[in-house]
């Protein structure tokens, strides 16, 4: 199987082609999910927030879920922040650019009710084709070769942010410990942590160690704000906290644990 | 073409209009706004026999039905806005209504006043009291005429039966009872009874982590009193027999269209979620509207919908844009004519369709004050979907997504249309 020592071959134009098209599948489906956590963060304060739209989202991130882990593309995004040593203050910047857009924006979901279809231009959006006619199993191509060219040009792509967060983006960055955090209070509240059936061990393992009181689907749908373990603003206390030699001990944790749960994966 | 249609009456709104229901002679339509207000117009009586003008409407009365509440244990605002209207059949002069917020739905009494009684002994006209010692005859009060006032009175107050946002109302045919249906329940009710209510259906999972899917839109079948449908997110409908049992978690029938393959995508399941559904005059169809489409259901068969139509199939390819500004979440509604034959529903651009079950024709018309002339028939619309744009089209990229138009009501008689744009209020009728 692939590990992180091959070399990368030499791909003539016709592979080059498919694996072109594979690596913008990868990045628009990332922006996806990325798109989509963003909007179940952002619930409206002082209104309950509507419960379809947000169930709805809630699957939709559910299914780009499985589908990255049916084509093995979920173990990276644990690897991503494994290996996020010089990436912690990116992601902290990232956090912080959301967090200023939200006080700015007065925390609603305006960041996008008030774009409008004219927010959106057609060349901003890179998902629209790509992702609007996907097959699932069985159509993803074997993305593993790409994925490291893949996750080093990767961006957070969120349309009205987009001017505040892009940054010169030597590393993955973000995707993955913010990713993580957001879809542990997404996914606690889901069942792969209970086992439900086609849930993957490993993934609950990944998460056990998520808090789940907190991501209670009620609580998170109705936004209880007061004591927040873990929203936006206390995520970029503790990445400031974090920065230490602390961090790279726990870095090496995870990466052996990692090592055992892509054993796990790949086995399966 | 067979749709022509004159505009008859604009109304400006003070707020966004939120729901729109003709009563069931057709003679009163009521809107609902967000600030929580109902206006009800009236149709002209003199006008009413004559062809031209049947659809002329005028203000009858005004109202502050709901207001903004505070859930101080959850700390959130509860909406005024008035998410559904629906009326009672007319049992005496006076009208009534059910309006619903959030949380709680409120039975109205609209009534008329056109005479007052003359003539007390023992109270002046202006009411103050005379003295009994002053009175030397005695007089027998009676009715003089006077300009007509219309008072609405709340009767009832439905209140604390939903702990999530009610989207449904629906009186029974009974017309002793109706359904309210919120995210996850369906409470049946008895109008005279406020302080109980029967939950008949619950699909609220016993774990929370495991909601994946929720109720979207209920109502009661017009003639079988024991007969209702709700809908979900996830595009199925299901139909359910009070007699059955008094928990009707247990469908009867269940209402859903096989997955098209080659059109799957992420955002399949939210583009399938039914945003409205409604049962045909005659109690024999149903009819539902997801975010591309219009699909009519023949009660007697589950497997999959006897017509379909495509509302705006030309937004299929713009589907992550309309996700990123969550206008893919907007929730359109649809309504039949009187007799079943043409359906109509609303677009983006303020832009409607309507849909010929017969003739097997559509057409697209647009409610706004530059394509509207009073008295000229409104011109079909085209949009462009690719390629060179003719003359008069309009092309995709050019649609207005912050002009939608989610709520439209049609006459129960006659060929007179209600269609609220964000806060317009349009009446088209028919030329005949």
């Amino acid at each position: 199987m692939y590990s992180k020592g091959t070399k990368r071959k030499f791909y003539d134009s016709v592979d080059a082609a498919t694996d072109n098209k594979a690596a913008l599948y990868s990045r628009q489906r990332q922006s996806l999910l990325d798109m989509s956590l963003i909007k179940l963060q952002l619930c409206h304060m002082l209104v309950e927030p509507n419960m379809c739209r947000s169930v709805l989202i809630a699957n939709t991130v559910r299914h780009i879920q499985e589908e990255m882990t049916h084509d093995g593309s979920w173990q990276l995004v644990t690897e991503a922040f494994g290996s996020s040593g010089p990436s912690d203050h990116l992601v902290a910047t990232e956090v912080l650019c959301r967090s200023s857009a939200l006080e700015q924006q007065g925390g609603g979901p305006k960041l996008y009710s008030v774009m409008g279809y004219d927010g959106c231009r057609e060349e901003e959006v890179v998902t629209d084709e790509a992702l609007c006619s996907v097959t699932f199993s069985g159509g993803a191509p074997s993305l593993l070769g790409t994925i490291d060219h893949c996750w080093d040009r990767a961006e957070l792509r969120m349309a009205a942010v987009e001017d505040r967060v892009i940054k010169d983006s030597g590393s993955e960055v973000e995707s993955g410990e913010g990713a993580k955090t957001v879809m542990g209070q997404v996914f606690g509240t889901f069942e792969i942590k209970n086992g439900a059936p086609g849930s993957d061990p490993a993934l609950e393992e990944l998460f056990s160690a998520v808090d789940a009181s907190y991501y209670d689907l009620d609580t998170m749908l109705t936004s209880i704000q007061s004591t927040p373990k873990m929203g936006p603003y206390n995520l970029l206390d503790s990445m400031a906290s974090s920065h230490g030699p602390t961090s790279n001990s726990s870095c090496r944790t995870d990466l052996s644990e990692l090592d055992h749960i892509m054993e796990i994966i790949v086995g399966s | 073409s067979q749709f022509n249609l004159l505009l008859v009456m604009l109304f400006v709104t003070a707020d966004i209009i939120s729901t729109v229901e003709f009563n069931h002679s057709g003679e009163l339509l009521a809107t609902g706004d967000k600030g929580g207000r109902v206006v009800i117009f009236q149709q002209e009586l003199e006008s009413k026999n004559q062809p031209q003008c049947r659809g002329e409407y005028n203000v009858y009365s005004t109202f502050q039905s709901h207001e903004p509440e505070f859930d101080y244990l959850k700390s959130l605002e509860i909406e005024e806005k008035i998410n559904k209207i629906r009326w009672l059949p007319q049992k005496n002069a006076a009208q009534f209504l059910l309006s619903t917020n959030d949380k709680t739905i409120k039975l109205w009494k609209i009534s008329e006043r056109d005479k007052r009684p003359e003539g007390y002994n023992l109270k002046e006209e202006d009411g103050r009291y005379r003295d009994p010692t002053t009175v030397t005859t005695l007089r027998v009060p009676v009715f003089q005429p006077m300009d007509l006032m219309v008072e609405a009175s709340p009767r009832r107050v439905f209140a604390n039966a939903h702990t999530y946002h009610i989207n449904s109302i629906s009186v029974n045919s009974d017309c002793e009872t109706y359904l309210s249906a919120d995210d996850l329940r369906i409470n049946l009710w008895n109008l005279e009874i406020t302080d109980r209510s029967f939950n008949i259906v619950d699909i609220k999972p016993v774990n929370m982590e495991e909601l994946t899917e929720v109720i979207t839109a209920a109502e009661f079948h017009p003639n079988q009193c024991n007969t209702f449908v709700y809908s979900s997110s996830k595009g199925t409908i299901r139909l359910c027999d009070m007699r059955a049992s008094a928990l009707c978690d247990q469908h009867s029938k269940l209402f859903e269209e096989p997955e098209d393959p080659s059109n799957r995508s992420f955002f399949s399941e939210i583009i399938s979620s039914i945003s409205d559904v409604k049962f045909s005059h005659s109690g024999r169809y149903m009819m539902t509207r997801d975010y591309l489409s219009v699909k009519i259901w023949d009660l007697n068969m589950e497997s999959r919908p006897v017509e379909t139509y495509q509302v705006h199939e030309y937004l299929r390819s713009k589907l992550c844009s309309l996700y990123e500004n969550d206008c893919i979440f907007d929730k359109f509604e649809c309504c039949w004519n009187g007799n079943d034959s043409v359906v109509m529903t609303g677009s983006y651009n303020n832009f409607f369709r309507m849909f010929d079950r017969g003739y097997r024709q559509d057409v697209t018309l647009e409610a706004s004050r530059e394509s509207s002339k009073p008295r000229s028939v409104l011109k079909p619309r085209k949009v462009c979907t690719g390629g060179k744009r003719k003359k008069d089209e309009i092309s995709v990229d050019s649609l207005d997504f912050n002009k939608k138009i989610l709520h439209t009501a049609w006459h129960p008689q006659d060929n007179i249309i209600a269609v609220a744009t964000t806060n317009n209020l349009y009446i088209f009728q028919d030329k005949l």
